[in-house]
């Protein structure tokens, strides 16, 4: 993602939605006084490794299950011979106990960080993070600073049992220069509902900073403008809670007696935490453009499959809409979009890029389809715009299903869709043979109106309900009224929802939505006049 | 034995499989089927770092008085307890 920043916003990756703002604390790492060689060096070893097992044990106890899984990592490699003891070997000839312990956890963590699996890479830092307990027992140290409730945590990166020591309950969050989503401390985050930002790079002083996790944004000591707009953004996001909570979950919607389907747009399984989540009828577009943004280039089959399955999962007997890599246009990443082109927005990008790119199409595919086997998978396709398109992304999802059969695996094509944002595919509708369409309301509005939603000169222009736009859209839903085809429409035009009432009225059954907006359309849906008619 | 896991072995499975097969006296290895080395399963760090994929077969090997119960045990964990895709 984007390193290069505006003098006080820093962007990062998002390990933990969520926003946050508050006093900026920096944690540094640990100091190393050293120690004095020569006096007991096996015995001062064993009690500093009692000493941290002792610690440990007493923060599980108010960790929460969670944290206390992760700790109880820490002790099991407290508890590993083959570990501890070249440790305990060299320290028997005299080499200071400190020197010696180091030496024996730096090897495991150059072990972890050479390791082919981001997971066992994230877990060089449970095995920091024990080094340093064991060493600072060694050395006698006070334990670091106390954190005040409401801090925004800055560092390097942060380990659990520190997570653990952090009172987050009265909000707070954290920003990291290097960590990782993947990191147990990100696990935790998520389980305790705090924010967090990894992989900003450099993060300069200040005194407080505010965290729009969502976006992965670290603004330092922030404009008053943007703390006016926190705080109104609180409100919503509290109201939207409230609202969750106070929706039947139970009954379905219907509109002039036809039910509606209300799903959810999410970023990746964090979103699946979000309280409006639950009252989702399934995920209606899963964009899979953050998995692409780590620190390692594109993820492997495996890490996707996982992904994809935690998604499926969670939706059960729902259905779970994914949609293959919409890179390239506004959304580059780097090593996949095309460069230096002179009109990024309507150049290789969607799955204009993935039919030229199969090194990065393929393994998406062979994913999906093995997914496939878990739940009620749908997949579309971005910035589809003849049927000849179409076609050819079916068949090479066709020959990645048979490549994963043939190596003994269990695949199965899904249903197929695309997004329909480009006006020609809207205008030629009935010429694609998919199973359900998706009408992506922000480009569609784009290219329609030929206006840039992002610049403010035209932004008058940019309206998702003119008459040119509904046109189209209304086509779509025409289409897959005649022809039996599901349609939905996500993007922020049904978000709102006045507009989602507006976009019933224009025939469309299905709207995927944001969480935060989702128990609002739900309510605003549920109340209308139409909804009674059955 | 087939590993139904999404990315191979986690923190937490390593670890209840390390604690089991310490309360063993035989020396107890295992590997993913056709890896070159075999893995000390009392270790809990070599576990964790064992790269299992996906629905693949981990091979057992147990030399000691108590080697078939330990075969046993650990097969029962391996076969109910990681039937799991969560970290």
């Amino acid at each position: 993602m984007a390193a290069e920043n505006a003098h006080n916003r820093v962007f990062g990756r998002c390990a933990s939605p969520g926003h946050a703002v508050g006093p900026l604390v920096r944690i540094g790492p640990a100091s190393d006084s050293g120690r004095r060689p020569g006096v007991g060096e096996v015995d001062a070893l064993r009690a500093a490794l009692d000493a941290a097992a002792r610690g440990l044990t007493a923060l599980s106890a108010r960790a929460g299950p969670q944290g206390a899984q992760f700790l109880e990592f820490q002790l099991a490699l407290l508890d590993d011979d083959t570990l501890v003891a070249p440790a305990f070997a060299e320290a028997a000839n005299d080499v200071p106990a400190d020197a010696a312990w180091r030496r024996a956890m730096d090897a495991l963590i150059d072990e972890c960080r050479a390791n082919p699996s981001p997971y066992v890479q994230a877990r060089s830092l449970d095995v920091s993070d024990l080094r340093e307990r064991v060493l600072m027992a060694l050395h006698g140290d006070v334990p670091t600073p106390e954190v005040p409730p409401g801090a925004i945590v800055v560092a390097d990166d942060l380990p659990p049992s520190r997570f653990l020591e952090i009172n987050w309950s009265r909000g707070g969050g954290i920003a990291l220069s290097r960590g990782s989503a993947m990191s147990h401390t990100a696990i935790l985050a998520r389980t305790f509902a705090v924010p967090m930002v990894v992989q900003t790079g450099a993060l300069p002083n200040a005194a407080r900073a505010l965290l729009d996790a969502d976006r992965g944004l670290v603004e330092l000591d922030p404009s008053k403008e943007a703390l006016r707009a926190f705080a109104q953004g609180e409100e919503s996001r509290v109201a939207s809670a409230r609202a969750a909570e106070s929706v039947d979950p139970t009954t379905p919607l219907n509109y002039r007696g036809e039910p509606v389907h209300l799903l959810l747009n999410i970023e990746g399984p964090e979103s699946l935490s979000h309280p409006a989540a639950a009252i989702a009828d399934g995920v209606g577009l899963m964009r899979t453009e953050y998995l692409f943004l780590g620190r390692n280039g594109a993820p492997d089959e495996e890490a996707q499959f996982a992904a994809y399955c935690t998604v499926l999962r969670w939706a059960g007997e729902r259905p779970a809409t994914i949609r293959t890599l919409d890179a390239g246009g506004d959304k580059s990443i780097k090593g996949m979009s095309e460069e230096g082109e002179a009109n990024p927005v309507l150049g290789v990008r969607g799955l204009r890029l993935s039919l030229r790119r199969p090194d990065i199409f393929m393994p998406q595919l062979r994913a999906l389809g093995r997914a496939a086997m878990y739940g009620r998978l749908k997949v579309m396709f971005p910035m589809v715009t003849t049927p000849a398109e179409f076609e050819a992304a079916r068949t090479l999802f066709r020959q990645a299903v048979a490549a994963s059969q043939a190596e003994g695996r269990d695949a199965r094509m899904p249903e197929l869709g695309m997004m329909v944002e480009v006006p020609a595919a809207a205008l030629r509708i009935e010429d694609f043979d998919a199973a359900f369409f998706s009408i992506g309301a922000n480009d569609l509005t784009q290219f329609v109106m030929a206006c840039d939603r992002g610049n403010g000169a035209v932004s008058h222009l940019y309206d998702a309900l003119n008459p040119a736009v509904i046109e189209l859209v209304r086509r779509v839903a025409d289409h897959g009224r005649a022809s039996g085809r599901e349609v939905t429409l996500c993007g922020d035009a049904a978000s709102d929802p006045a507009h989602a009432l507006a976009l019933l009225r224009f025939g469309l059954r299905g709207l995927s939505v944001s969480p935060n907006a989702l128990a609002a359309v739900k309510r605003a849906i549920r109340e209308c006049p139409e909804a009674r008619v059955v | 034995m087939k590993l139904v896991h999404a990315v191979g072995m986690h923190a937490r499975p390593a670890v209840k499989l390390s604690k089991l097969a310490k309360q063993f006296r035989s020396r107890i290895a295992l590997r993913v089927e056709g890896a070159a080395d075999w893995i000390d399963a009392k270790s809990v760090a070599k576990v964790m770092a064992m790269r299992a994929p996906f629905e693949s077969t981990i091979e057992l090997v147990a030399t000691g008085a108590d080697a078939s119960a330990a075969i046993g045990a650990l097969t029962t964990l391996i076969a109910n307890d990681f039937l799991d895709f969560s970290a």
